[in-house]
């Protein structure tokens, strides 16, 4: 063999190695947290509340508590997210308005989660005297999910050909008209894909809860939007970090974070099948 | 046939460039809400920080070795060391994270066949889905025991936990902006290369790597960026000392996970709650300029390829 | 064609129709039409006169301008950023770029039939319905009548009358311009543009749509951009040659394929370059 051609089987190995590791990266989390947590997780895990001070029964207020914040956070970010997605990408004219806009979704999205939480704190807990709530929790992730929510949306009216418009514009349908009618239908399911992806991604946030209405323990359910809540990725910190008897509790912790796995994997599953299938539907 | 003739456009209550004229103003406001929230964040977080310097000097602040804000003796708020240890467990994450995933999106995007590249790219997308306090309770219970006995020390919650845990959690980012970078080199420079004779690793590395280098580095400050502000894992991974640090083996206690840990326990308008919002204002500044310097390199890159 | 002034003149088209064939006025005037894009100065100070239910075709070399001056008669160009015109263009003695003039009415009296067939992704029905569903017509009966008569305008109504609610995608490539086509004939324009209908389709599907032009031109007035010169010359009856956003010469179709007045014309024509 010629040394080139060694030097290339060196070369293209290392690059294998490092595909490897981040291929065995994912296997060793997922290794870990399924064969640690499956035992766990029964349908009393799922579906009791926690007794004991935690030591025993389920994890059903957090699994309640997550979902109501990601209800709040999807109220919030899905229609402002799609609403600026369109202006961006079927009203906007190039200029210094829209080059701003576009620098704040930019700088936005790189904005960490704490201070989202901390901005969550001034605004929805103190100002706006929400308190700690499910309420200001929901915002506080809706805000954070905004920047991917509206870069997810005009991704998918990217996809929508400009030959659609461009007929429709010709026939003298007006903006709206053409929008509404031959742009939204079509980008709507790849807007929803995206969203859900992004809220997947908020139910399993930690840092903006955490002050903003995510309660230590509660054995029972939220009354209404006002009220504290357990949520899983909460209890998982706690269950790893703070309670008074981690070493016995820890199979519990491996349980919350196999279920909060699986909530989150169930939810980028739904993205894909609403994709899938809202695609189908509009091409009969 | 009888003849047809369009009836009068509809003349509704509103004429219709006017309702064409609301509705653009309804989705321009949607568009600049991004603009308010982005300086809202900034406001408020300055508002609520200023208060902090009536009785904290702004330069033992930022120049100050330590950070004791409950001192019985003389409350100290210096945010050196939490500096020190962002900037350690982010390098370290950098240092492990930058060259595999260079490496894997090299591999995805000139080596690997389609196949391949089916299974991979989604195993990344998962990996970018898996909540960051997950990742932090492995460091707990999976990988600090495991540094504990390679390096036989006592705890294994430290800084290279953290910087590995980091590195996971910043490789899709850097992964999915290099691949696009390397995609984004003109096929022609590729076969420039290999018509004259270069072996396809030889393309790769003396000749795509380069060209798609801007885009890399953005990848790379996008992965700062993130690293810098993750909050979960460096809470739970690294110990979380307060103290300046020794060595990647000794606790360490980030920007973020000072505000995480103090914002639960101090009192709402105190001057401890003001200075956890200075440090919150750091670190939005400090991720603020890496974003942009990311955004200037990614302009940079898609410039280039146009 | 005076009288019509007073109303808005899409209302009139049907009686006005019958008598058209010896009611050859003029329908569109340019008068020293500049086009920009950002910096670029794509259409040079264009002077020329359309007649009524004529058929004018433009030829050139790509690049030549032809489809942007093509763009400028329902202002289409207006979605793209950067723009800017001087001059006028004048459809029956109003300016198209008057201030208070709605670029939306422009268009349902300006239909265009794109290069590309770019029906929607709904029903052969849904297609040809579609702008007069956006003009507000609820009458579902005359919306069926409308549209089939619009599919006959097109030749296409014994081609899918038995399957008017498939997808549009279903059809060949001619069938989808000539539903295209059907589709703007819908509206009932004044104008009808013609962007290089026939270019993405084979020799007997565009044979089709020239027949179609052919019979067209009985009620409207069209503009056809072509890069094809015997297309030209077969459906045309004036033809303007532009090059590098200039007006070259604009004449009877016959006069200027046998005896162009400028060389530069004859030598585009017999095919020296482009």
């Amino acid at each position: 063999m010629k040394a080139r051609n060694i030097h290339q089987f060196i070369g293209f190995g290392i690059l294998r190695l490092c595909v490897f590791m981040v291929l065995s990266a994912l296997f060793v989390i997922l290794f870990d947290i399924f064969s640690k947590g499956h035992q766990s997780v029964s349908w009393e895990f799922i579906s009791a509340m926690p007794r004991k001070g935690m030591t025993e029964g389920g994890i059903f207020p957090a699994i309640v508590g997550t979902f109501f914040v990601t209800v709040i956070t999807a109220v919030l970010s899905i229609p402002m997210g799609m609403g600026c997605a369109v202006y961006l990408h079927e009203y906007a004219k190039d200029g210094w308005v829209t080059r701003l806009i576009r620098m704040s979704i930019r700088n936005l999205s790189g904005v960490p989660s704490i201070v989202y939480g901390l901005f969550g704190v001034v605004l929805f807990v103190q100002l706006l005297r929400l308190d700690t709530s499910i309420l200001s929790a929901g915002l506080t992730l809706g805000l954070m999910t905004l920047p991917w929510t509206i870069t997810a949306s005009e991704e998918a009216l990217k996809n929508v050909p400009q030959s659609y418009r461009d007929a429709s514009l010709a026939l003298g349908a007006t903006k709206w008209q053409t929008v509404r009618t031959n742009v939204l239908p079509y980008a709507v399911p790849g807007m929803l894909t995206g969203t859900i992806l992004g809220l997947s991604r908020a139910a399993g946030e930690t840092a903006p809860i955490l002050f903003t209405g995510a309660a230590f323990y509660l054995p029972f359910l939220p009354k209404s939007l006002s009220d504290q809540f357990m949520a899983l990725p909460y209890h998982l910190y706690i269950m790893a970090t703070q309670h008074h008897a981690i070493d016995k509790v820890r199979p519990l912790a491996y349980g919350t974070a196999l279920v909060l796995i699986v909530l989150v994997f169930l939810m980028n599953f739904t993205a894909v099948i609403v994709r899938y299938k809202l695609r189908k539907v509009k091409m009969e | 046939m009888q003849s047809l003739v369009l009836p009068k456009r509809k003349s509704s209550w509103i004429s219709n460039s006017l309702k064409e004229k609301l509705i653009h103003g309804f989705f321009f406001l949607n568009g600049i809400l991004s603009v308010l929230v982005l300086l809202g964040i900034f406001a408020l977080l300055l508002l609520t920080a200023i208060p902090a310097f009536r009785e904290v000097n702004i330069f033992s602040f930022l120049f100050g070795l330590d950070w004791n804000p409950t001192s019985y003796v003389k409350e100290v708020y210096g945010i050196v060391p939490m500096l020190v240890s962002t900037f350690m467990v982010t390098l370290g994450a950098l240092v492990i994270a930058v060259p595999i995933g260079i490496g894997t999106a090299a591999y995805l995007s000139d080596v690997a066949n389609p196949r391949v590249r089916e299974i991979v790219k989604p195993v990344v997308e998962i990996l970018a889905g898996i909540p960051s306090v997950v990742i932090g309770f492995l460091g707990i219970v999976l990988l600090g025991p495991i540094i504990a006995k390679v390096f036989n020390i006592h705890n294994g919650l430290n800084a290279l936990n953290g910087s590995i845990l980091l590195a996971v959690m910043a490789l899709p980012t850097i992964i999915s902006i290099t691949e696009d970078a390397l995609k984004n080199v003109p096929v022609s420079y590729e076969s420039a290369s290999l018509a004259l004779g270069a072996t396809k690793w030889q393309t790769v590395i003396k000749v795509k790597i380069p060209a798609a280098l801007s885009g890399i580095i953005a990848a790379t400050m996008l992965g700062m960026g993130r690293a810098i502000g993750e909050t979960m894992t460096v809470l739970m991974a690294t110990g979380c000392a307060p103290a300046m640090p020794e060595s990647f083996l000794g606790p360490v206690r980030t920007l973020t996970s000072s505000i995480a840990i103090e914002l639960g326990e101090v009192a709402y308008n105190t001057t401890h709650y003001y200075a956890l919002f200075a440090l919150g204002l750091v670190l939005f500044i400090l991720t603020f300029i890496i974003n942009l310097i990311s955004d200037i390199y990614l302009h940079k890159f898609e410039k280039v390829n146009r | 064609m005076l009288k019509e002034k007073k109303s808005s003149p899409r209302f009139n088209m049907t009686n006005k129709k019958n008598t058209s064939k010896e009611d050859n006025g003029i329908k569109i005037t340019v008068t020293d039409f500049n086009f920009y894009y950002d910096t670029v100065h794509a259409l040079k100070n264009i002077n020329l006169q359309i007649r009524k239910n004529k058929v004018v075709g433009i030829i050139g070399p790509s690049g030549c301008g032809k489809s942007t001056f093509l763009r400028c008669f329902n202002r289409m160009n207006d979605t793209i950023a950067g723009i800017r015109y001087e001059g006028q263009i004048a459809i029956d003695d109003k300016n198209i770029f008057d201030k208070n003039l709605d670029v939306v009415d422009l268009r349902r009296d300006v239909g265009m039939v794109f290069q590309k067939s770019n029906p929607f992704p709904k029903s052969i029905f849904e297609n040809v319905a579609y702008g007069l569903k956006i003009n507000g017509i609820k009458d579902k009966a005359f919306i069926i009548e409308r549209v089939e008569q619009s599919l006959k305008n097109a030749a296409l109504w014994t081609e899918v009358k038995d399957r008017l609610h498939k997808s549009a995608f279903a059809l060949s490539g001619g069938q989808q311009q000539r539903l295209c086509i059907a589709r703007a004939l819908a509206v009932e324009p004044e104008v009808l543009l013609l962007d290089e209908p026939a270019s993405a389709l084979d020799p007997i599907a565009t044979a089709k749509v020239e027949e179609l032009i052919f019979q067209l031109k009985q009620k409207y007035t069209i503009i056809i951009v072509t890069h094809n010169m015997q297309q030209a010359a077969r459906v045309s009856e004036y033809t303007a040659f532009f090059m590098l956003g200039e007006l070259i010469e604009y004449d009877i179709t016959n006069k200027m394929f046998t005896n162009p007045a400028k060389k530069i014309t004859e030598e585009y024509i017999t095919g020296r370059f482009g």
